[in-house]
C-alpha cells in the first residue's frame, strides 16, 4: 500500500495499462513535452521516458485529436485523449458526440470505438471558460460511459476498467482533487489521496459508491461536491442527523441499484451539483428516482446546484457560486423540517 | 485521356473499371426511381457524374486499405466493394443490410470490405482517416486510408484539423477532395479565394495535385502514385478531383443555381461515355462489349432491387441493441 493523490494514481494506471497492452497511447496537448508539465495538471508527467513511441504530442486542434482518436480506436488502438480543461471538450463535440458515441450503432454492431477520454472540471479561480462542469453535456449521449472520480483509489481503477472497455469512455476528473504539485498545484484543493494497494485491480465503470452510512436522509454527490456532501454529513451527525453519503461516481448509466437501495432506507434525497441548476445531471437524477421510488420518497427529491449562471471570477463571487456544506445542510434542514 | 494511354492497360482491368462506373451510375438512377416512385424511405444524396472519383481511387487501393466517405457514399461503397445487395437492403431499412438497417443511406458502409461507415457531418470524416492513418503507423502495417470528401468540407475546421496533424506525423493518408464546385447549392468561388483546392496542400506543407475527376485513368494513376507515396512513408497527399455531380444534392432538387450551358458542357463529359468513346478506339474492344457489360450491370442491379425489397425489417427489439459493445 502507497499514499497516492488522484494525478499520481492515473499516471500509474496509464503506465500500467500502456505496459499490459502495447495498443494502449495516449493524446493530447503538452502531455509529453520534456520540460513540460504532463498536461495541465500533471498526470502523464515523465511517462515518454517509459514510452516515447506511445505519447503523442498534438497540435492546438481537440476536434481534430478526438477524431484521430476515435479513428484509431476503430482501427484497434486503445487512445487515451486528455484536454486540459473540460470546457475544451466542447471543441471537440461533433467528433466525440457524431463519431465516438454513433459509429457502433450507426455500423449496426460491427464497429467498436475503445477510447478513454479524461476531463479535469470545477471552478478554480479562472473565471468562465475554464471553469465548466460538463459532465451534463455528456449524460444522456447513448453510446458513451460517463464517470467521474473523486479518489484516488477510484481514479485508479476507474481508468484501468475504461481503458478495458470497448466503449468511449469519459471520465470526469477536479482540478481540487487532483493533489497536483510544484507549480501545478490549486489553491483551495481537498485532499482526495487514498491508499493504493500493490497490483493490479479495476473500479466498475457503472456502480456509486456509499461513502458514508445514515437512515435520516441520501445526499448524492460527485467529484468535489461528494467531499463536500461527506464534509456536510459530519456536521449534521454532530446534530442528530444520520446522512447516507452516495458519490454517484457512474453518471452514464446510473447505479440505481446502489441509490434505490438508500432511497428506500432514508426517504428523503438532496442532490448536490457543481454547475447551473437547469438542464443538469441533477435534473436526470431527481427525475429517475422520482420515477423509480416514488412510494418510498417521504418528500420530493432537493438539488442543491450552482445558479444559472456563468462561473464568475471574484473569489466572493465562486465561492457562492459553488455549492457549499452549509448550503447542503440548511436543504437537509428543509427536508426534514 | 488519350488513345495512348488507354492502350497501356489489359483490356480486363480497363473493362473492369467501366464496369464498376457503370454500376454506381445504374445504382444510383435505379435508386433515384424507386425514391420517386415513393417505395423507399429516408433521404438519398447522389453522385452521378461523379463515378470516376471513386473507382479511380479506389481501384488503387488493396482490400485491407480502408476508405472514409461523406452523406454522398454510394458510390464510394460500390467502388470499395461493398456490395450492391447489402446496400439496397440498408436502403430499404432491413436488417440483413450492411449497417442492420441502423445507418441507411448517409451512413452506408462495411468494415470487412475496407470501409467505415460513412461520416455526414462534412469533413467530420477526415480527422478519423487521420487516425486510422496513425493506426496503420503505430502498429506498422503497410495500409494507406483514403478520405473523400466534398469542396464544401474544405471550409471546415476539421479538414484542417485533421489535415495538418497528418501532414505533421507523416501519416499514410490520401486526402481525397472531390470538387464537384458546389457545396449544396453554394458555388466554390463564393467560399474560397483560391482558384485551386490542391493549393491548400502548401499550407500544410505536404504535396497537393488537380486532377480532371471525370478521367478515370487520370484519377486511377495519380492515386496510385499518391497511395505508393503514403506506403513509402512520404505521405499524406491532397488530391483535388474535379468532378461535377450531374443530378440533384438530394432528392427534389431541381439543380437551379447550376448554369444550364455549364451543366450541359459537364454532361457532355460525363465519365462513363467518356471512357466508352476511348474505350472503343481499342482494337480489342467494341460497342458490344460495352452493352454486354451494361446489361449484365442491370441485371445484377435488378436482382439487388429485388433482394432489398424483400429483405426482413428490424423487430422493435433491435432498436435497444448495438449501442455499447
Amino acid at each position: 500500500m502507497k499514499r497516492m493523490s488522484i494525478a499520481e494514481a492515473l499516471r500509474e494506471g496509464i503506465a500500467e495499462e500502456m505496459a499490459r497492452d502495447e495498443a494502449v497511447f495516449c493524446i493530447g496537448e503538452d502531455i509529453s513535452v520534456p520540460g513540460g508539465w504532463g498536461g495541465a495538471f500533471t498526470v502523464t508527467l515523465g511517462l515518454e521516458k517509459l514510452f516515447p513511441d506511445r505519447m503523442i504530442d498534438t497540435p492546438i486542434a481537440e476536434a481534430g485529436f478526438f477524431g484521430v482518436s476515435v479513428g484509431a480506436a476503430v482501427m484497434g488502438m486503445r487512445p487515451i485523449a486528455d484536454v486540459q480543461y473540460g470546457d475544451f471538450l466542447l471543441c471537440a463535440m461533433d467528433q466525440i458526440h457524431s463519431n465516438a458515441s454513433m459509429l457502433r450503432y450507426m455500423s449496426g454492431g460491427t464497429v467498436k470505438v475503445p477510447m478513454v477520454m479524461r476531463a479535469p472540471v470545477g471552478a478554480t479561480g479562472r473565471g468562465a471558460q475554464h471553469a465548466r462542469s460538463t459532465e451534463r453535456f455528456f449524460v444522456g449521449t447513448p453510446g458513451i460511459k460517463v464517470v467521474a472520480v473523486s479518489t484516488a483509489y477510484d481514479a485508479k481503477g476507474m481508468l484501468k476498467a475504461a481503458v478495458r472497455d470497448d466503449n468511449p469512455v469519459m471520465i470526469f476528473e477536479h482540478k481540487l482533487l487532483y493533489g497536483s504539485k510544484g507549480a501545478r498545484a490549486e489553491s483551495g484543493a481537498v485532499d482526495a489521496t487514498s491508499e493504493i494497494p500493490e497490483g493490479d485491480y479495476t473500479v466498475p465503470l457503472d456502480k456509486a459508491a456509499v461513502r458514508r452510512e445514515g437512515s435520516d436522509v441520501t445526499i448524492i454527490g460527485w467529484l468535489l461536491m461528494a467531499h463536500l456532501a461527506a464534509s456536510a454529513a459530519e456536521s449534521l451527525a454532530a446534530e442528530g442527523v444520520e446522512a447516507d453519503v452516495i458519490d454517484a461516481r457512474s453518471l452514464s448509466p446510473f447505479d440505481y441499484d446502489t441509490i434505490g437501495a438508500s432511497v428506500r432506507k432514508t426517504g428523503r434525497v438532496v442532490i448536490v451539483e457543481e454547475g447551473p441548476k437547469t438542464g443538469g445531471v441533477s435534473a436526470e437524477l431527481a427525475a429517475g428516482i422520482a420515477e423509480r421510488f416514488s412510494d418510498s420518497l417521504k418528500a420530493p427529491v432537493v438539488r442543491v446546484a450552482s445558479p444559472d449562471v456563468p462561473v464568475p471570477f471574484a473569489p466572493v463571487l465562486e465561492n457562492a457560486y459553488r455549492p457549499d456544506p452549509p448550503r447542503i445542510i440548511a436543504a437537509v434542514h428543509g427536508l426534514m423540517r | 485521356m488519350g488513345t495512348d494511354t488507354i492502350k497501356k492497360y489489359e483490356k480486363e482491368f480497363l473493362l473492369g473499371l467501366y464496369e464498376r462506373m457503370f454500376l454506381i451510375r445504374e445504382f444510383e438512377e435505379q435508386v433515384k426511381f424507386l425514391f420517386l416512385e415513393g417505395v423507399m424511405p429516408g433521404t438519398i444524396h447522389q453522385c452521378q457524374g461523379q463515378e470516376a472519383t471513386a473507382v479511380g481511387v479506389c481501384t488503387a487501393l488493396n482490400n485491407d486499405d480502408f476508405i472514409t466517405s461523406t452523406h454522398r457514399p454510394h458510390g464510394h461503397a460500390l467502388a470499395k466493394g461493398v456490395s450492391p445487395e447489402s446496400m439496397l437492403i440498408e436502403l430499404f431499412g432491413g436488417v440483413t443490410g450492411c449497417c442492420k438497417g441502423k445507418g441507411g443511406s448517409m451512413h452506408i458502409g462495411d468494415v470487412d470490405k475496407g470501409m467505415l461507415p460513412a461520416i455526414a457531418i462534412v469533413g467530420g470524416g477526415i480527422p478519423l482517416a487521420t487516425g486510422m492513418g496513425l493506426a496503420f503507423k503505430m502498429k506498422k502495417t503497410p495500409q494507406v486510408v483514403a478520405t473523400f470528401f466534398g469542396d464544401g468540407a474544405t471550409s471546415e475546421g476539421a479538414f484542417h484539423e485533421g489535415i495538418n496533424m497528418a501532414a505533421i506525423w507523416d501519416l499514410p493518408v490520401v486526402f481525397v477532395c472531390e470538387n464537384n464546385f458546389y457545396g449544396a447549392s453554394t458555388h466554390v468561388n463564393k467560399v474560397t479565394r483560391l482558384k485551386c483546392i490542391a493549393d491548400r496542400a502548401a499550407g500544410y506543407g505536404i504535396r497537393g495535385e488537380t486532377v480532371d475527376g471525370n478521367d478515370v485513368l487520370a484519377v486511377y494513376e495519380a492515386a496510385q502514385t499518391a497511395v505508393q507515396e503514403c506506403r513509402d512513408g512520404k505521405g499524406p497527399v491532397l488530391l483535388e478531383l474535379e468532378t461535377y455531380r450531374i443530378t440533384g444534392h438530394s432528392r427534389r432538387d431541381a439543380c437551379q443555381y447550376q448554369p444550364k450551358e455549364e451543366r450541359e458542357r459537364w454532361k457532355n463529359n460525363e465519365p462513363i461515355g467518356a471512357f466508352g468513346r476511348v474505350l472503343v478506339t481499342r482494337d480489342d474492344v467494341d460497342e458490344g462489349d460495352l452493352e454486354a457489360i451494361r446489361s449484365q450491370v442491370e441485371q445484377t442491379v435488378v436482382s439487388a432491387i429485388k433482394v432489398g425489397r424483400s429483405a426482413p425489417e428490424p423487430t422493435v427489439a433491435d432498436l435497444l441493441t448495438d449501442v455499447y459493445a
